[in-house]
């Protein structure tokens, strides 16, 4: 088992830290749990906690933004996406000011806390904004080297991480940019599109698929936007079914993105494995990803219907 | 920029009341009677107070301005033109399509604006972080920013000002245009704020008050707020909505309607 993406992103932001002195870190009173606490201890003077408040932090890192910072910023996904919505709307995206943006506790596997403390509709929030970049990193592996990529690019940035710790899906040495999604595994009969920590149950859910004589592809989709529409068009040419997979609300999400690619350039079979349009509750983690039929025996179960098999 | 003096400044205001005037007139919409109220809050700072280079619109050294009510967009648009931000026969282009003078401010679109404002309260937000900025680069500028009395009934503005009081941002000095009305009625009628100087003083901002009018009290008050350090200033401006035009006076119709093509010309009549 790796570490949460949400640690991972903590650490990382301590590198940034070190090379780029213009990056500024910001949270509303969650750094012990967003992991930005590490970058306050080593830089408290490029450090601010605002408080229990999500739309003066916004507003505050878009006004250091257009000084020429870098701030990241984090809270809980749940808080910091709908709180400060519109200041992402007005005074970031609107703006164009290069805000980075870090929501954890992503999801449901949120656990104990229960629904008040899950997002599980960041990534239609956010991808409904023009100019944002979206991203879901599937393990420590990748959020590393996506939140080195967030601070390269030149724009607001968006990234989930989330609360468990989670398996490492990629090798050490694999090569991340921003939109561009990679095949982690490559099949001929379906696709199966995946983010977040569905990425692991993906590569499980091809796994029993193999013992049943189904060939599947698993492409870590870490970024819904700008979505990778050249890997999806290959794909979907190639195997004739796609499937998608998400932590997050089905309406809005990562298969939202997809099937609206799809419509327009190659209609194909699909399937959705994603929370279906309802909040869900306290319990653990895997209890949960279980009742909300986001484990990898869900994924088998799609895959083998829209395959008709 | 040149520095003008207080009877200069009231005849700027003027030329800027008659640009107001003529703006709404000719788009037939926008806001006069909050322009209007702000003109000489906006006229001291860009023709007098703050440190500026109409010809270098992005000079890292430079004062900023804020105009959190974005609605008072002729205002500001006034001031920039006036200033020699761009020429001011682009005004007459104000809400037309493909103007880059928005409905309200786009800073993607307008040399001189500092700020896509138009979503009421988010003003003092940017200004902390342009303050902060400030800090960190060991710069002197000072940031503005010029809120409402509307503005007041936003949460992300109590926010912000716990905020900056606790973090003891300086170098950021705001002003409230206090013209004691919004969109729907008298801000006492809707949500009100009373008392609003005691509140900023309990969220341990320095407070000036001044007739939002009255040129050499807006300069004295900046000059005060310049010399206060460690902390934000709030200059509560108390101002008259639709100021220099009788009929636009403390008439609340005027709020987000524009005068029609006689009313311009009664208008500038009162504004020669």
């Amino acid at each position: 088992m790796g570490k949460a993406t949400r640690d991972a992103y903590g650490e990382t932001l301590v590198e940034i830290g070190k090379i780029n002195p213009n990056v500024v870190v910001l949270d509303a009173d969650l750094s012990k749990s967003t992991k930005s606490v590490l970058f306050s201890q080593k830089f408290p003077d490029r450090f601010f906690n605002v408080g229990i408040q999500e739309a003066n932090l916004v507003g505050v890192a878009a006004g250091l933004a257009s000084c020429g910072k870098i701030p990241f910023i984090s809270s809980f996904a749940s808080f910091l996406v709908s709180k400060g919505f519109d200041q992402f709307r007005m005074s970031v995206a609107f703006s164009e000011l290069n805000v980075k943006v870090v929501g954890s506790h992503g999801g449901i596997t949120v656990g104990e806390d229960g629904a008040s403390q899950m997002s599980i509709e960041d990534v239609a929030l956010m991808t409904s904004l023009p100019g944002f970049a979206v991203i879901v990193p599937a393990d420590e592996v990748s959020t590393r080297s996506l939140v080195l990529e967030m601070a390269k690019h030149n724009g607001p940035v968006y990234m989930r991480t989330g609360r468990p710790k989670v398996t490492i899906v990629h090798k050490a040495d694999t090569d991340f940019k921003i939109g561009k999604g990679i095949r982690l595994r490559e099949g001929k009969d379906l696709t199966i599109i995946a983010n977040g920590l569905e990425v692991f149950e993906a590569l499980e859910a091809a796994e029993r698929l193999a013992e049943d004589g189904i060939s599947a592809s698993v492409i870590d989709m870490h970024t819904v936007k700008p979505l990778d529409t050249d890997l999806i068009l290959e794909e979907a040419k190639r195997t004739g079914h796609v499937l998608v997979a998400e932590e997050h609300q089905i309406w809005g999400g990562l298969g939202s993105a997809v099937a609206t690619f799809l419509a327009k350039k190659h209609p194909c079979k699909m399937g959705f494995v994603a929370i279906q349009d309802t909040f869900a509750e306290s319990g653990k983690a895997e209890e949960l990803l279980e009742k909300y039929g986001l484990t990898h025996p869900h994924i088998v179960k799609t895959a083998k219907k829209i395959l008709g098999r | 920029m040149e520095k003008l003096s207080v009877e200069q400044l009231k005849a700027k205001s003027k030329l800027v009341r008659r640009h107001i005037v003529e703006m709404t007139g000719a788009a037939a919409s926008g806001h006069p009677g909050g322009s209007l109220s702000a003109t000489e809050i906006l006229v001291a700072l860009y023709f007098n107070l703050m440190d500026h280079n109409p010809q270098d619109p992005q000079w890292p050294d430079r004062d900023r301005l804020i105009l959190s009510k974005g609605h008072a967009s002729p205002a500001l648009y006034a001031a920039l033109a006036e200033a020699g931000y761009f020429d001011p026969k682009t005004l007459k282009d104000f809400r037309k399509l493909g103007s880059p003078l928005q409905g309200h401010p786009d800073r993607r679109k307008l040399p001189g604006v500092e700020a896509s404002t138009g979503s009421l309260g988010q003003g003092l937000s940017l200004g902390i972080g342009m303050a902060l900025a400030r800090r960190l680069d060991k710069k002197n500028y000072y940031t503005y920013v010029i809120t409402s009395d509307g503005e007041m009934n936003e949460g992300q503005t109590w926010e912000a000002a716990a905020m900056a009081a606790h973090h003891k941002v300086d170098h950021l000095i705001a002003f409230l245009d206090d013209n004691k009305y919004q969109l729907d009625d008298a801000t006492k009628n809707i949500c009100d704020m009373e008392p609003i100087v005691e509140k900023w003083k309990a969220f341990r901002w320095h407070t000036i008050e001044v007739n939002g009018h009255d040129m050499k009290q807006i300069l004295q008050a900046v000059e005060k707020a310049k010399k206060f350090k460690g902390g934000p200033v709030m200059i509560i401006a108390h101002t008259v909505k639709g100021k220099g035009v009788s009929f636009m006076e403390g008439n609340n119709a005027f709020h987000g309607v524009a005068p029609t093509e006689e009313q311009v010309q009664k208008a500038l009549k009162e504004l020669e």
